[in-house]
């Protein structure tokens, strides 16, 4: 999958992997895909619950080596 | 206007006291849903910090102008965020130190009473997650029972207290958190002791609990004696302390009875729960003061923060303890039970010594309310 933008989110604490995800995704155009990569284990609801909320799709979680990885489509 | 950190002890008074508190929280839905900072007297509002990046505007009517309103989240870093950003609205907030990680932790020793040769008995209070923990203190020596992994907590009481720990006990296998038992044992000198039908698999040395056995603590004979009582797990075993206290660990609570499955043999242990419960404890004194190692919501707190109850008025009142028909107290204990705790398999495990997963780890296993009970 053709990824737009990606987002080394790794190692910060929450709130900023969502602050920095939706200020990342601010920037794509609609349908296009938002890779973010987090450590930080409650992103992973979170991620679930803000692409919910917003609209956004989220299409793919991996885990890999406690990175968590995200693939986001723009709303 | 400003905004400020409130810590765990300071909520924790205010849940003792029943005084009123707004909770913001801004965890996401089913992280909050799962498991929150609950008071007699508090009130939630759950907004996640994701839908208020773009302003609090939203949120500034549905917040009280009469009572303190505090902001909650997993771990402190999107309280703060959303409090600072209701103190520029011109807003006085709070936020949870250390957020839900800290709630989880936090442990509130209360003194239960006196024993009979001066001595003295503390509940822990794990208040976030209704884990209790005990420790019986005479002349000089202290007994730990039921510890949880925050360590640190009774190393200091009982340096506090003047006193040595000899003792420390697990009253079963834990499933809903980890025991913080065998490292006291290890840093104290004392003796480590587990009911030996739980231990079968675990990868340490331990001192065998066995019904009928005592105790004693300090030179001047308090007694701990073991009363197997099996049911929430085989080898779950309860204490009477000085002729007084009733430590039921995880047979009966106040207001529920423990749950037989978590070991993942319901079936065979429900009849065990209902000789202990329905014969065993029958033939205790009435007059002993139930100690329980939970409690499932803050209604159970007595005014003093105290969980406690006579075991005669359990008797008359606790449903679990009143289901005439055997056939219906089975369905009761097995059928609809409620979700197992997060991580309960796990957390077996490391209660055995088989893993040992770093400090992050047990944290995150230990996420959510203690769910060892069936009402």
């Amino acid at each position: 999958m053709k990824v737009d933008k990606f987002l080394d989110a790794k190692s910060l604490a929450c709130p900023m992997p969502i602050v920095r995800a939706k200020k990342a995704i601010q920037e794509l155009e609609e349908g296009q895909i938002l890779e973010v990569h987090t450590t930080d284990k409650g992103s992973k609801n979170d991620f679930a619950a803000w692409t919910k909320s917003t609209g956004h799709e989220l299409i793919e979680v991996t885990e890999e080596n406690d990175v968590i990885q995200f693939l986001i489509k723009k709303h | 206007m400003t905004y400020q950190p409130m810590t765990a002890k300071e909520v924790t008074k205010k849940i003792f006291n029943k005084e009123p508190l707004f909770i913001l929280d801004v965890r996401n839905t089913s992280d909050f849903e799962d498991w929150k900072v609950e008071g007699a007297n508090f009130t939630h509002l759950n907004i996640p910090y994701f839908d208020l990046l773009d302003g609090v505007e939203e949120v500034l009517p549905k917040l009280p102008t009469d009572q303190d309103i505090l902001v909650v989240c997993a771990k402190e870093g999107s309280s703060v965020m959303v409090a600072d950003m209701l103190s520029e609205a011109e807003r006085d907030v709070s936020y949870l130190q250390g957020g839900m990680k800290a709630w989880s932790e936090h442990l509130e020793p209360v003194r239960v009473g006196d024993l009979k040769d001066g001595g003295e008995i503390y509940q822990f209070v794990r208040i976030g997650k209704g884990c209790l923990s005990y420790m019986v203190i005479s002349d000089g020596e202290a007994a730990v029972i039921d510890a949880t992994r925050m360590t640190d907590v009774f190393l200091h009481f009982a340096k506090e207290k003047q006193a040595t720990i000899k003792h420390v006990f697990d009253t079963h296998l834990h499933a809903d958190h980890i025991s913080g038992g065998r490292i006291i044992a290890k840093e104290t000198g004392a003796s480590y002791w587990l009911p030996p039908k739980d231990a079968a698999e675990v990868t340490f040395d331990y001192n065998k609990l066995e019904g009928g056995r005592e105790v004693m603590i300090g030179s001047t004979a308090i007694s701990i004696e073991a009363l197997y009582s099996p049911g929430h797990t085989i080898g779950s075993t309860s204490f009477v302390v000085d002729n007084t206290y009733l430590l039921s660990g995880d047979i009966l609570f106040i207001d529920s009875i423990g749950r037989p499955d978590l070991a993942g043999l319901a079936d065979d242990w429900v009849g065990d729960l209902r000789e202990t419960l329905y014969k065993r404890y029958r033939a205790l004194s009435d007059e002993l003061l139930v100690l329980p190692a939970h409690f499932m919501t803050v209604s159970e707190l007595n005014e003093d923060g105290t969980v406690s109850e006579k075991l005669g008025k359990l008797f008359a009142e606790n449903h679990g303890l009143n289901i005439k028909d055997e056939a219906v107290f089975r369905s009761v204990v097995s059928e609809n039970l409620p979700p197992q705790p997060n991580a309960y398999q796990q957390i077996r495990e490391v209660n055995m010594g088989k893993i040992i997963p770093d400090e992050e780890e047990q944290r995150e296993m230990e996420i959510g309310p203690n769910r060892c009970a069936v009402r």
